[in-house]
């Protein structure tokens, strides 16, 4: 391998760089997980499918994935709405709304969590409001779909925003030319070109969404059976020792990541193919 | 820059190419009713109740032995993780992006695998290894060393997690700056190193910046994996977010939110300096294809 490259690169350092790459890699990453799955191993199978069917673990699964996929969902359409309006239309103030859509990925998760709470508590700055019309944010599955969709937001604009400063206009203007209306221009030349960008966003989204913690258990209310996320499980089983609980329970959600990682990266790779 | 300049007279020239105004104003006032709704208000809301009872109150609170603590180990694990993690970056990015190898994207993906683990797994898996049940625990005791429940933890939780971030940002500039410059430095008669420090780094400089700021930022934050391995031992292994967490449970909420506005003022901060990054890597870039 090495050999073959020497020959048409001049460039030093390439064994010793993918060495350490590979060495740290190991050490930091490979090691530490493939823990989980050698803990989870020492598991009968039986014990195995107890501790992940478990009738507060399975409830645990519904309200995680169900609001990680409504908010993705949610994210998907907003995310390409503002994408839509940073590239498209000028208005006062956009480098700074462009700027601030980073805010979730730079703004740590707990003071996150804690800021929905109080907003959307019942007597908060929103909670005061919905409230009294019968809509319970704070404390309810409604409120971890908040935080999902907080979190979630930039994976969306981000992945959109480029794909359509990419697009070329004179397209749309052929479109146009050849007597296409714009809603068609829209759905037909549009939203196929940037549907790859939009899946991956919403696949990112829905992956961060489904192993957050930090920013949802303090707007959740944490109740088991109704709205207790699937992390925060693991966390009680560890504080109660039981190990072998939570490692099984983490394997799940880990293969489950590993799967959306993968899909991830196909969609990107159909996405560049479609771009070229 | 240009690329904006085009859209402009586009949308203005061209019909055809944009909506009636009236759909424009509502997808206008939508998005940022949106935006206002999902990001300014928490921001405003963290800043407006961490100064509910006073800057004295909150002076106060930022000045508790603990809050001191938290945030001297904040900074700590910060200065641990950033310089690993950004050494190897550079050391990954020149591999990937400089070299054409087998199984290259195969290393891509493994490593962005921190980003796509559950912070609580990522936390989870050290108990597993350092923790008294783990595969080390009982050696660990024995020679009387603490890792879980301790700062080593909290550094190698830390570590995990912000793993890719130098990696992830160095790889595609690197790739996209090829590697004539680097060739040219060679047949001149330059070392590798040299070569490096001379034609590589002020190419990516502002690279590094955008992924050591990002990773100081989640290093600073990290919530989830540092509560896993933490034990919350107040003032020796309490980190700025556990920290918050505690205040928060203990209904102290105006220490809480002054605690958690630094925490705001930092990624207020990170999102300055990385559009700054961002936007002289695109300078950058420019350049380098205008030279072409």
């Amino acid at each position: 391998m090495g050999s073959q490259n020497q020959k048409n690169n001049v460039l030093p350092g390439f064994t010793p760089a993918l060495g350490y790459t590979i060495f740290y890699l190991s050490i930091v990453v490979l090691i530490p997980l493939s823990a989980l799955f050698f803990k989870t191993a020492t598991l009968t199978w039986d014990q195995f499918l107890v501790a992940v069917t478990a009738p507060r673990v399975v409830a645990s699964y519904r309200v995680t994935f169900g609001a990680s996929l409504m908010a993705a969902v949610i994210n998907g359409i907003f995310g390409v709405l503002v994408a839509w309006v940073l590239v498209r239309y000028r208005f006062p103030g956009k480098k700074l709304i462009d700027a601030l859509v980073d805010l979730p990925f730079a703004l740590p998760t707990a003071v996150a969590g804690i800021t929905l709470a109080s907003v959307y508590a019942p007597n908060g700055w929103l909670g005061r409001y919905l409230e009294p019309h019968g809509i319970k944010v704070a404390f309810t599955p409604l409120g971890i779909m908040v935080a999902m969709v907080f979190i979630g937001l930039p994976f969306v604009v981000r992945t959109v925003q480029p794909v359509l400063e990419e697009l070329d206009q004179e397209i749309e203007e052929a479109a146009c030319c050849l007597g296409a209306n714009r809603w068609q221009t829209i759905y037909r030349i549009i939203f196929p070109t940037i549907l790859p960008a939009i899946l991956t966003g919403f696949a990112l989204a829905f992956a961060r969404a489904v192993g957050e913690y930090g920013s949802i258990i303090f707007i959740a209310g944490n109740m088991p059976m109704v709205s207790e996320i699937t992390p925060l499980l693991i966390i009680t089983k560890l504080e109660q020792y039981d190990y072998a609980g939570a490692t099984a329970i983490a394997t799940v959600m880990l293969v489950l990541s590993f799967l959306l990682l993968l899909s991830i990266n196909l969609l990107q790779k159909l996405s560049r193919r479609f771009a070229e | 820059m240009q690329v904006a300049k085009h859209h402009e007279n586009g949308v203005k020239v061209s019909q055809s190419t944009t909506e009636p105004a009236w759909v424009r104003y509502l997808l206008l006032v939508v998005a940022l009713g949106f935006l206002s709704l999902f990001l300014l208000l928490p921001l405003a809301a963290v800043f407006v109740q961490a100064l509910d009872k006073g800057w004295e109150a909150y002076l106060a609170a930022l000045k508790e032995p603990d809050t001191l603590s938290a945030i001297w180990l904040t900074v700590i694990t910060a200065a641990c993780c950033v310089p690993v993690n950004l050494f190897f970056g550079i050391v990954a990015a020149w591999a990937i992006a400089k070299f054409s190898f087998p199984g290259k994207s195969l290393l891509i993906t493994l490593i962005d695998l921190p980003f796509s683990v559950s912070p609580v797994v990522s936390g989870l898996i050290y108990v597993l290894i350092f923790g008294l049940q783990g595969w080390l625990g009982p050696w660990l005791q024995e020679h009387d060393i603490k890792i879980i429940f301790a700062v080593p933890g909290i550094v190698l939780a830390t570590i995990f997690v912000t793993f890719p971030f130098v990696a992830r940002e160095l790889i595609p500039l690197m790739e996209s700056q090829g590697r004539d410059e680097e060739e040219a430095a060679l047949t001149l008669g330059a070392s590798g190193l040299q070569t490096f420090f001379r034609v590589t780094f002020p190419n990516i400089k502002w690279g590094i910046l955008y992924g050591v700021i990002l990773c100081n930022a989640r290093a600073m934050g990290e919530f989830g994996a540092v509560s896993v391995v933490s034990g919350h031992v107040r003032g020796s292994t309490n980190t700025i977010p556990l920290q918050v967490e505690i205040l928060y449970n203990e209904y102290s909420y105006a220490a809480a939110f002054a605690v958690a506005s630094l925490l705001a003022l930092l990624a207020l901060v990170t999102l300055v300096i990385k559009t700054v990054a961002q936007w002289k890597i695109q300078q950058t870039l420019s350049v380098a294809e205008n030279e072409r």
